[in-house]
């Protein structure tokens, strides 16, 4: 860990009630902390450049660029524009989806049933943090599922696999521009995602080193 | 926040897996069969439109719902992206995650369908004869993959030809979201490395049907891991035509649970 990085320096500190949206404003170099508080708790999560939100995150292009399909230590969250957003700085689970996308009441409707229409949804925390931003459904993009476990087979078979992030797993994100980052505390309990049981998340900011 | 759930955890996860065992019992089985009129080729009448793609170009269509587009792969050399838009609200898009999570896998052949951010079904595709040799995951080329693979970022790329087909069906940039690519041998290895597989054949196609009215284009760009160093796309054919209608059997309706209740969407949503 990176011992700057205290709490007690931190500019934010925030708990993301389960279910729950949540955004904020990154100045390049600043650093993001996601803590995955209870382990197994999917964090779906949007980047956009703070300037010009035309320009935002391309799961496609980031994971083309690596070469690999899945998020970790070291991976470039590249934009729509071939520029980093935000580096992974530091990542005590391994790997994230983001091949997956967020779930929706519409997409639960086929995965598991009609009768799953009406229940809380990434994309309804996203529709709504983005409104925040002055953005709509059109700008919510293919996006990075931290803490959530998406194994692609050699076969192409692809399945929601239970959480490998214990308690108190944590990714640091470093702002590479400005940036506006958003986040679904996901709210899904038909998959095992969040363990089938959707928890609270901590949020910690840290200023750029001067 | 309100919220209706419906059942405890255990039984949420019995739920769960099995939904996936159902999902591994039918990619274990042989895909659906072949579809005579599609395999047999287009009677001449049932054509509307025949366009040629010259290599690095790109294409809009709009396709009414049960018209269908053959996609030629003429070389057996190109990578064709696609984007799909719903003509009647084109903030309803092609879906690229909800596409391989709502199938349980990334392999998009014959009888798959490619999915809207709505949970209804843009397109199915009703013949491939790549063997499902198609992307969904890394997208297309861009000025960026142009330079490191050929030294020059001027090169045409799917990301600018996306931009410019947006743009002259009225959209921008931000309507341009993860693509599929047809023709482009894309899997992953067991420690998550991708691997490109060679394969394509001289005149494979694959034919996708229009479930709803939509608007869609087609880049001709080399795909960003093909290994290949030369930057030499060559031309493929795109025609739109008349397709079988669907029967009460129909292989792409009848393909899943999640396929059925996919196309109720349909319904729900075209019964207005």
């Amino acid at each position: 860990m990176d011992t700057n990085l205290n709490s007690a320096n931190a500019r934010l500190d925030e708990t993301i009630a389960a279910r729950a949206p949540w955004s904020a404003v990154l100045h390049a170099g600043e650093t993001l902390r996601i803590f995955d508080l209870e382990g197994q708790q999917a964090v779906d999560t949007l980047i956009y450049n703070a300037n010009d939100t035309n320009e935002r995150y391309s799961c496609q292009d980031t994971i083309a660029a690596q070469g690999s399909a899945y998020v970790t230590t070291g991976t470039a969250l590249l934009s729509n524009e071939g520029r980093t957003l935000m580096t992974v700085t530091a990542d005590t689970v391994g790997r994230h989806d983001t091949s997956a996308g967020a779930c929706s009441c519409e997409a639960n409707t086929v995965r598991f049933g009609h009768h799953t229409r009406y229940m809380h949804a990434c994309r309804e925390n996203f529709i709504i943090a983005a409104a925040r931003h002055g953005m709509t459904k059109r700008d919510i993009v293919g996006n990075i599922n931290f803490f959530m476990n998406v194994p692609i087979l050699p076969s192409g078979e692809l399945a929601i696999d239970d959480g490998i992030s214990a308690p108190g797993s944590y990714v640091d994100l470093r702002a590479e521009m400005d940036v506006i980052v958003l986040i679904s505390n996901c709210p899904q309990v038909n998959n095992p995602c969040n363990g089938f049981n959707p928890t609270p998340i901590r949020v910690l900011i840290w200023p750029g080193q001067v | 926040m309100t919220t209706l759930d419906f059942a405890t955890p255990e039984q949420h996860r019995q739920r769960y897996l099995q939904l996936r065992q159902a999902a591994q019992a039918r990619a274990a089985a042989a895909p659906p069969r072949l579809m005579d009129e599609a395999a047999a080729g287009l009677a001449g009448d049932a054509i509307i439109t025949n366009e040629t793609i010259p290599g690095g170009w790109y294409w809009t269509a709009r396709l009414k719902r049960g018209e269908a587009l053959r996609i030629i792969n003429t070389s057996g050399r190109s990578a064709v992206s696609a984007l799909l838009w719903n003509a009647a609200d084109t903030s309803e898009r092609f879906n690229a995650g909800d596409t391989v999570k709502l199938q349980w896998t990334a392999v998009l052949g014959r009888g798959k369908l490619l999915f809207s951010d709505m949970g209804r079904v843009l397109a199915s595709i009703i013949e491939d004869t790549s063997g499902g040799r198609h992307d969904a995951l890394t997208g297309g080329s861009t000025p960026l993959t142009n330079q490191r693979r050929y030294g020059d970022a001027s090169l045409r790329n799917t990301r600018d030809n996306f931009r410019l087909a947006a743009a002259k069906l009225g959209l921008s940039v931000r309507d341009v979201p993860p693509c599929i690519t047809f023709f482009a041998g894309v899997r992953v290895d067991d420690a998550g490395a991708f691997v490109w597989r060679d394969g394509g054949m001289p005149g494979e196609f694959v034919d996708l049907r229009a479930e709803l009215d939509l608007f869609v284009t087609l880049s001709n760009c080399p795909h960003p891991l093909d290994p290949a160093r030369d930057y030499a796309p060559e031309p493929v054919e795109a025609i739109i035509f008349r397709a079988p209608s669907p029967g009460a059997d129909d292989p792409c309706r009848c393909a899943s649970e999640e396929a059925e209740r996919g196309f109720e969407n349909n319904n729900a949503y075209l019964r207005g």
